[in-house]
Order: C-alpha cells, then structure tokens, then sequence
C-alpha cells in the first residue's frame, strides 16, 4: 500500500489530503473538506488535470492579446503541447468572451476558449 | 458643480460590486470614476483561472469574473468615467477629477466608496543591496507587459517573495518559455495560497526557498545575476549560504499596500496594521457617508470576499443616501480588539444596533498556526472558540457575529478575537 | 573643427557649456552616456550648500559661497524650484560644542551670511524631531535645497538651445595634440577636432587628464548609499540636518528634497570602480543608524527607494579647475565632488573666465538667458488647468499615479531640446516614476508613449541606455 500526500488545488482552502494508493487503485481519500478535494485526489494520483491560461495573438485588435483557456481541465502531461498550439494561433478581432480559439486542442477533447472581449481597433473601423 | 448621491473611487473588483449593490439597494444617481481605459481593475491582467468559485460556483479566470460584474453595471446603466483619475477628496465629499475630455472637474456627493484596491511593494522598499539595472519588476508590472502587451520582461528568471502574484508569475513565464530558477521567500512560509504553490511551482519543479533572501544583485544595465541567501530568525543573511544564479530577471512579489493616499488626504482615520481606513459594521469610515471596501480597506486573498465586502458597503451607503441608516447612540460602539496571533479586524467597530442579524469579521494571523482555536471574547466572556486545521498570514480568516448573542450581553465593551493555545 | 570640446554633460560639464554658449564658440559636449545627468550628477544629496563647510581660502570655499549666491537667478532664469530651507550643524555631544564654534569662524571667513549657533531650545521650537541629545547647532539660513536632475538637465538645454550640440553614447578613448595643438580626440563614435579641450570627466577625470599629461592625477569613486522616505513623512525635518563633519566629510544628512521627499545620506567608502554604484547591505543600516543619531522617531519603514552615488574625490580634496600645466589649451575640472552641485554655476563662471583671458570672447548678440521648464499643471489654477487640457488633452491623462505626472508633461520632456528617450529619461525630467509605486505602474504607459512618439520599438526601450533594455521580446515568439 502507497500514501500520497497531496495539497488540493480544488480551491484556495488548499486541503492537505492523504490517498491511499493499492497500485492504481484508489482505497481512501482522507483530510478533504468537501466533494471537490475526493475527486481531485482521486484524479491526481492516476490522471493529474490541469487548466491550462494563457493568451493569443490578437489582429487588428484595440489590443494585441486576448486571454485564453482550455475550457476544461486537459492532462497535466499536454499542457506544453497545448502552449505549442496557443502560440501558434493568430486570430482577428473582434473577439468575445467564450468565443471558441482552438478545437480539440492536442486531441484532449477541449476546447480553447476567450476569456475577455477584444474590440476592433479604431484604425481599422 | 454636479451631484451625485453616491461616487465609487475605483471600477475594480471592489467598486463594481459596491456600485451594483447600492444600485439594487435603490439608489438611482452613482458614478463610478475608474482611473485605467477599461473597467474590471487588475483582474483584467490575471488571466488565470480560480475566481469566483464562492460567488458563482464556478472557476472563472479574472476578466471572465471582471466581465460579470461589468455585465451587471451595463444593466443597471450605472454611469462611469473611464481614463479618469482622482485627485482628490475632501472631508465634505466633494471629489475632484480629471480627464482628458472634461479636464478638471468637481462633484458633490452624499456618499463616497472608496475601492481604489493597492499597489505592490516596490523594490526600494525592500532596500535590497546590490546595482539598480533594468530588469527588477514586481510580478504585477511583469504580468501586465507579458499578459496585456505581450512582451516579455525576460528569460532567466529569480523570484523574490511567494506572494500570489509571484507564484502566477512564476507559472505564466514557464509557460511562455521563460526559465524560471528559483523562488526566494524571506519568512519561513509562503505568503501564497497552498493551491498555487503546487500548481505553480511544484508542477514546473521550480524550487521554493523558505527563509531566503536577495543579497546581491549583479549587472550595470540589465540584471545578469542574483545571489541569495539563507536568513537566521531576525531576517539576516548567513554567511556561507549564498547561492548565485545568472539571470536577467528579477521579479519581486512582497506584498501589497492599500493606496490610500486620497483616504489619508480626506482625514480618514487609517488602522496601522492594515493601512486601510479604520471602519465600523457599516464599512463606513470615521468620516460620515464615506465608506471603503476591498483591497483600499485591507488586501484581500479572494476575490470572492472582496465582492461581497463591496456589496455591503454598497448596501450601507444606499442607506446612508436613502437615511435609513437606524439611530443609534455614538456611545454604543463597541470596539474589536484583534490580539494573540489576531492582527487585526475588519471591521474594527461595531454598533449592535446598526449591525444586521449577522455580521461576518474578517481578519488575518500573524504567523502559520496548525490545530489552533479562534476564540471570540465578549468583555470577560468566551462565546466562541474554533478548532481550525491550519491558519497562515497568507489566508485570510473569519468569524461571524451574531446580533441576538452581542444584544444579550449587558453593557458590552469589547469584542476580542485571538488565537488560543486550547 | 570646434573651438571647444566639453568632455561629460553632467553638472559641471552643462554649466561650463551654458557659460561657453554665451560667446561665439563653436562648442560640442562628448558623454558617454544616452543622457546628460547620468554620474555623479544624478545621485547626491541635492544639497545648495551654504559655504561653511569647506577650508578656508580654499577654491572649494569661493566657488561654493559664489555658486550659493548666484542660484536664485539661475533657478529663475533655468525655471527649476529651489528653496533656501537653512541647513543645521547639530552638536550632541557637550564636549564636541567647540567644534561647532570652529566652523562658524570658518564660514565668517568664508563670507558666509547670516550664520548663527543656536541652543537646544531655540533647535528644537525650529525642528521639533531633532534628537534629544541634541545641545546646540550651527544654523546657517542661505543652505538650500534643489532638484539636481533639473539643474543638470535645464542648464544643458539652455546651452544647446544657445547651439552647443551634444554627443551622446560618445566615449572618449584616446587624446592627443597634433604639432600645431590641435586636440584629437578618438570616440567609440569618431574623431572630434578641436581647440581647447574642457575636462569634466566626474569621476573619470583623472583617467582623461592622465592622456594628456605626465602630471598624473587620482580620483577615487567614494560611494554613498542614501535612502530615499515618502513624501508622507517629507516634513519629518524642515531645515537640512548635518552632523558635526569628520575626515571623511559632511556625515549623513537628513532633509527634506525640493519636491517634498525626505533623504537620508550618504555613508562614504572609498572603491576602485567607477561605475560602482551597488548600495551595500551594511551601508544602508549604517546609514540608519547614524541618522537616528540626530534626528529621533526617523520613519524608515516609508523609504521608497536606496540607491549609492559616486562622489569623483581627489587626493587633496581640493577642486582643480585650470589648464593642464604640460597641456596647453586643456582646461581640467577635476575632484568636482561636494560641493561640486552647488558650485557648478561658479565652475562654468570661472571656466569662462579662463576662456576670456587666452581668447578675445566675443559675446553673442542673441543669447538667451532664460530657459523655459516643463509645465509644472499642478500649479495651475482650475481654470488655467482646463484651458490647457482644452488645447492639449494630453494634459488630463495621468501616467504617474504617485507623483501626479500628466502624458503632457512627458510629451514635452521626449521633444524638448535634449529630449528623453529612455524611462530614466522621462523620469529624471518630470519625476514621472519616482514616487512611491517606483514605476510599478506607469513604466508601461511611459512605454507606450516613448514607443508612439519616437518611433522606438518596445524592445529598444530602455531604462537608461546601452543594454538596459525593459523588454526581451515579444510573447507568442511573434516578430
């Protein structure tokens, strides 16, 4: 039996959180506060999930970037791949929040999404 | 000159809320003056997710949870004026402005909100030895160049403090290829949230250095090297524990200071530990109709208080303007006395009469405390005591008062809150 | 070929080029770098000393009381602030009252006005924070106190707007005359021909007399840590407070600066680099220490900044200011160390009358005397204030949150005579980043306005020329 201890990042409380690990076989979760902490303990010892934030090139904007998420938690072993992708994009304004930048991103099955709104820049109305 | 009944300092996080909430309190005629180009405050720059999840039950990123407050003053069609700073305010609430189109400009308000939020520690208040180079930034001004203008402040990065935004930081220049080669905290505990430590730094493998400091920075034009070192318990160097790193970066997360410079201007009483205004259950400052909410009243860790800060002091001036603030005696205020490991209280007064049938009392801890009580005292009487896991200076804690309970207390004083042993 | 070649555009080498701008003189200025103000100029105690500090008889003594006297008309003339605060001596040691008496003498022999010793009552209804060890003080009221940046920059301008033209990022590596005297001089930017050479090299003096003359000289970087307080606690002190001098100088001063900062300075160590401007960890609680010995409850928790400056000391402690005794034609000012800033204007007064006695000066007949500052708007009435916001809109957008600082203001200083290119630039001409947030804040947006209205890319913005630059590129690997 393996004991792993983790730091929930679930929300900002931060729960120190003992798993109890039989292989990949989850046996307890113990020193969570709430539903968020077990499947987050449960999910990281086998399959650790990150949100992935970053920005994208914006044309013709009123500003040069626009933020950026995956909409979903992506594996933790793609967010570079995922980076690779968010950098390569060059999109044009207007943009608005929840707009869809990259589908599937890395073939995760989620996609990035704008977090802001991005107006047309005056010179180009 | 114009009147308004109600003028919000600050479209941030804070005086979004606060305009919103006095709005649906019933007042028709706010403004808000917000110094930057677009509404949404610093928010706008943490493009980071882990907002809101107490407000709106989900984790948005900054501008998501910016643009939901944002959302709702369009709706309400709250006035505001944008690129429009400040200059001062006086003790019988008329605010002096300035813009580019209306240039100079005076406004009579019944009530004021004062949500101007703070501003990083700067380096020279940290007296850090060593050359002055291009290249030191604090982590805020890093984030914007990197997340608003899309530059990078540099590529081999040392961080000095684990405050929130360093830690961000720390994440946000790995990911935009950037090295970065160590943490240094001066305490012996982070002042982040745990959550951002791990993913953060321990997911990138970026060390974090407990009780060290910068005592060296190299380079005449741009950093080229850091050097720190291990402190004793007083915050000194030990000798024998440099380690250097090349760098052309230094970025420094020490700490946030309400700016309170307007506040200090109009003779509003500040409390020393958080360098906010002194206020009372309402929120309201020593200054009558003057009220003051999120991080211009003491720095937040969430943002989800700070918008719930914002809507009583919204809802506290509505009443002040619509003066349905209840009577009550000047000499029925009771004072909160934060002490043992407490710093301080917000408020740090209240009057059980104006209070509303629960009062939540925010405050933080002076040091990282694991299995003790948070004990509330009325005069000589213990009615609260509190096993908490885990409390650090990092986190910001809360009690919350119960009207009925101060009511049955004859003749009460104080109301102390402090951290007990057992 | 020039008449003269200015070597350095800090204090000394602006007020020599203001005084040659008078005459017709073809006049250049070398620096080598991005920016007149950039050495010793730029970090001392913005002190107008009163005079009585200096050895009687000395040229120390005379240039300082003359320069003292001659900076009201120049501040008016140059449109910078300067106040005569009054500067106190404070004794705290019965024992060591005599020495105060010593330097009253000295200062009346000096010709210094209006000097006077004080007891400890009479000290503390005038400062009432003075320390409680105080006894008496040597109350001096022409002491003053005044922007050296502003000095610095205003006097360089009004001699560039009179047609001296200055070289910037121009390193002067090799001097020689030719047979017929002419001076060349070899740059990182060329070779400049010409006449007379005025050296006024800072702290680099002695390696520029050294290339031309056998008679070697010697200045030695003495470096000075200071703190700089919020201008919350800028009314802790009112007059400037010195302790007794020592060997090593005028000891750690407190006072209060001319835009409402207090400064506590300078700790002295003599180095070997001259670019050795590194503060020192022990230095700044030296600093501390010796401060509170004089003036009690300092707040040091509202420092905004610390920072060391170079004083150029010569082995004398004497200023040379003459013709090179094995090179005609080659006028040193060297050992320009306190009180080099209050003596600059006495300095180029006496470098022009060094002119006037080898040449036969002929005066220009449209010089101007006067040069205008950048607009200070806080000044201004509302009215006033809206008329120009009016005309330049400029004028209502803030950048500098802490010190007030409007996009006009920083427009100006970009496209002034000498204007700034780099975030110091900007910074030491309107004080744009120099208050509390040290440009947290506004560094962007001062960006923003560098990059529109010179053209420079944000990754060729600097903080102060050469390799300083604020960015390393774009996000997004984008070009």
């Amino acid at each position: 039996m393996e004991k792993r201890e983790l730091t929930c990042i679930g929300c900002p409380m931060g729960c120190q959180i003992t798993v109890e690990l039989d292989g990949k076989e989850v046996k307890s979760v113990q020193g969570n506060s709430c539903a968020i902490g077990d499947k987050y303990a449960r999910n990281e010892v086998v399959n650790p999930e990150r949100t992935v934030t970053s920005t994208v090139v914006v044309l013709k904007g009123d500003k040069t970037r626009v933020s950026v998420k995956t909409k979903n938690n992506i594996p933790k072993s793609k967010i570079f791949d995922c980076m690779k992708e968010i950098d390569a994009v060059r999109i044009e304004a207007p943009v608005k929040i929840g707009d869809v930048i990259i589908e599937n991103v890395c073939n995760t099955g989620v996609d990035v999404v704008a977090t802001r709104n991005i107006e047309l820049c005056e010179a180009t109305k | 000159m114009k009147a308004y009944d109600i003028v919000v300092i600050g479209g941030g996080p804070a005086g979004l809320a606060a305009a919103v909430s006095a709005r649906k309190s019933g007042v028709k005629d706010i403004l808000v003056l917000e110094r930057d180009k677009e509404l949404g405050g610093i928010l706008n720059q943490c493009i980071h997710n882990g907002f809101g999840l107490h407000t709106f039950k989900e984790e948005l990123t900054g501008p998501e949870y910016a643009y939901r407050f944002m959302e709702q003053l369009y709706e309400e069609k709250i006035p505001y004026k944008l690129n429009t700073m400040v200059m001062d305010i006086s003790k019988d609430k008329i605010v002096t402005a300035m813009n580019r189109e209306d240039g100079v400009f005076q406004i009579k308000a019944k009530a004021i909100i004062l949500a101007m939020g703070c501003r990083e520690r700067p380096k020279g208040a940290l007296n850090i030895p060593g050359y002055r180079p291009a290249g030191i930034y604090s982590a805020g001004t890093a984030q914007r160049l990197v997340n608003i203008e899309g530059y990078m402040p540099g590529k081999e990065i040392v961080i000095l403090g684990s405050g929130d935004i360093g830690l961000i930081m720390a994440r946000r220049m790995t990911l935009e290829g950037a090295k970065v080669k160590v943490v240094a905290e001066l305490m012996p505990y982070s002042g982040g949230l745990k959550r951002n430590i791990v993913q953060c730094l321990d997911d990138f493998n970026i060390p974090l250095k407990l009780s060290h400091t910068v005592v060296d920075i190299e380079g005449k034009e741009r950093v080229e090297a850091v050097t720190i070192a291990k402190v004793d318990k007083t915050g000194k160097p030990i000798k024998g524990t440099e380690e250097r790193y090349t760098c052309d970066t230094l970025l420094l997360s020490c700490g946030l200071i309400p700016e309170n410079e307007l506040s200090r201007n109009a003779g509003v009483e500040m409390n020393l530990v958080t360098n906010g205004p002194k206020v009372n259950e309402s929120l309201e400052t020593n200054i009558e109709g003057i009220f003051a909410c999120g991080n211009v009243l003491h720095v937040h860790d969430l943002v989800d208080y700070v918008s719930e800060e914002a809507k009583k002091a919204g809802e506290s001036a509505a009443k002040y303007v619509k003066d349905e603030q209840v009577e009550s005696d000047e000499s029925k205020t009771i004072e909160i006395v934060a002490t043992d490991g407490v710093r301080y209280t917000v408020p740090s007064t209240l009057n059980v009469d104006r209070m509303e049938d629960m009062l939540t009392v925010r405050f933080r801890v002076g040091a990282v405390y694991k299995g003790k009580y948070v004990s509330v005292y009325l005069d000589g009487e213990r009615i609260m005591h509190n096993k908490k896991k885990i409390m650090a200076p990092g986190e910001m804690e809360q009690v919350i008062l119960i009207k009925n309970k101060l009511k049955e207390q004859d003749n009460l004083k104080t109301i102390t809150v402090k951290i007990e042993e057992n | 070929m020039r008449d003269v070649v200015i070597i350095g555009a800090g204090v000394t080498g602006s007020a020599v080029a203001r005084e040659l701008s008078k005459y017709d003189l073809d006049v250049c200025v070398l620096e080598k770098e991005e920016d007149v103000c950039c050495g010793t100029s730029k970090a001392n105690s913005a002190i107008v000393h009163a005079g009585f500090d200096a050895k009687a008889g000395s040229l120390m003594a005379k240039l300082n009381v003359r320069g003292n006297e001659m900076m009201d008309e120049l501040s008016k003339d140059l449109d910078i602030p300067f106040k005569r605060n009054g500067s106190l001596v404070v004794c705290i040691h019965e024992e060591t009252k005599e020495g105060l008496k010593d330097l009253y003498n000295r200062g009346i022999e000096n010709n210094v006005k209006g000097l006077k010793i004080i007891d400890k009552e009479e000290l503390r209804k005038l400062e009432p924070n003075i320390s409680d060890n105080a006894v008496a003080a040597l109350y001096a009221p022409t002491g003053g106190i005044i922007c050296p940046f502003e000095l610095n920059i205003a006097m360089a301008e009004n001699a560039n707007e009179n047609g001296v033209e200055f070289y910037f990022n121009t390193q002067v590596e090799k001097i020689y005359a030719d047979e017929d005297g002419i001076y060349h001089i070899k740059t990182n930017n060329g070779e400049y021909k010409t006449r007379y050479v005025v050296n006024a090299a800072g702290v680099y003096a002695d390696v520029i007399h050294n290339m031309v003359s056998e008679k070697k000289i010697k200045i030695t970087p003495r470096r000075g840590d200071y703190c700089l307080l919020d201008k919350e606690v800028g009314g802790h002190v009112s007059h400037t407070i010195f302790p007794q001098p020592t060997a090593l100088g005028k000891g750690v001063l407190v006072s209060p600066t001319i835009h409402g900062n207090l400064i506590v300075g300078p700790t002295a160590v003599d180095i070997e680099d001259k670019e050795g401007v590194n503060t020192m960890a022990d230095g700044i609680s030296d600093l501390i220490s010796k401060a509170n010995d004089h003036v009690k409850n300092l707040p040091m928790k509202k420092v905004i900044t610390s920072f060391a400056g170079l004083r150029a000391h010569e082995d004398n402690h004497e200023f040379i200011i003459k013709e090179v005794e094995d090179s005609p034609n080659f006028i040193d000012c060297a050992g320009i160390e306190s009180p080099g800033l209050t003596s600059s204007p006495a300095i180029g007064e006496m470098v022009g009358n060094i002119f006037k006695e080898k040449l036969n000066l002929k005066e220009k007949e449209n010089w101007k005397k006067t040069r205008r500052g950048i607009l200070n708007p806080s000044a201004l009435s509302i009215e006033e204030r809206n008329e120009l916001i009016k005309k330049q809109p400029a004028y209502g957008n803030i950048i500098c949150r802490c010190e007030s600082i409007s996009e006009g203001e920083i427009i100006d200083a970009i496209h002034r005579p000498l204007g700034a290119r780099s975030l110091d630039g900007v910074k030491r001409r309107t004080r744009a980043g120099m208050g509390r947030c040290q440009a947290g804040f506004c560094s962007p947006k001062t960006m923003e306005i560098i990059n529109r209205e010179l053209g420079l890319s944000y990754e060729k913005i600097t903080k102060c020329g050469g390799k300083s630059n604020i960015v390393l590129g774009r996000t997004k690997g984008e070009k």
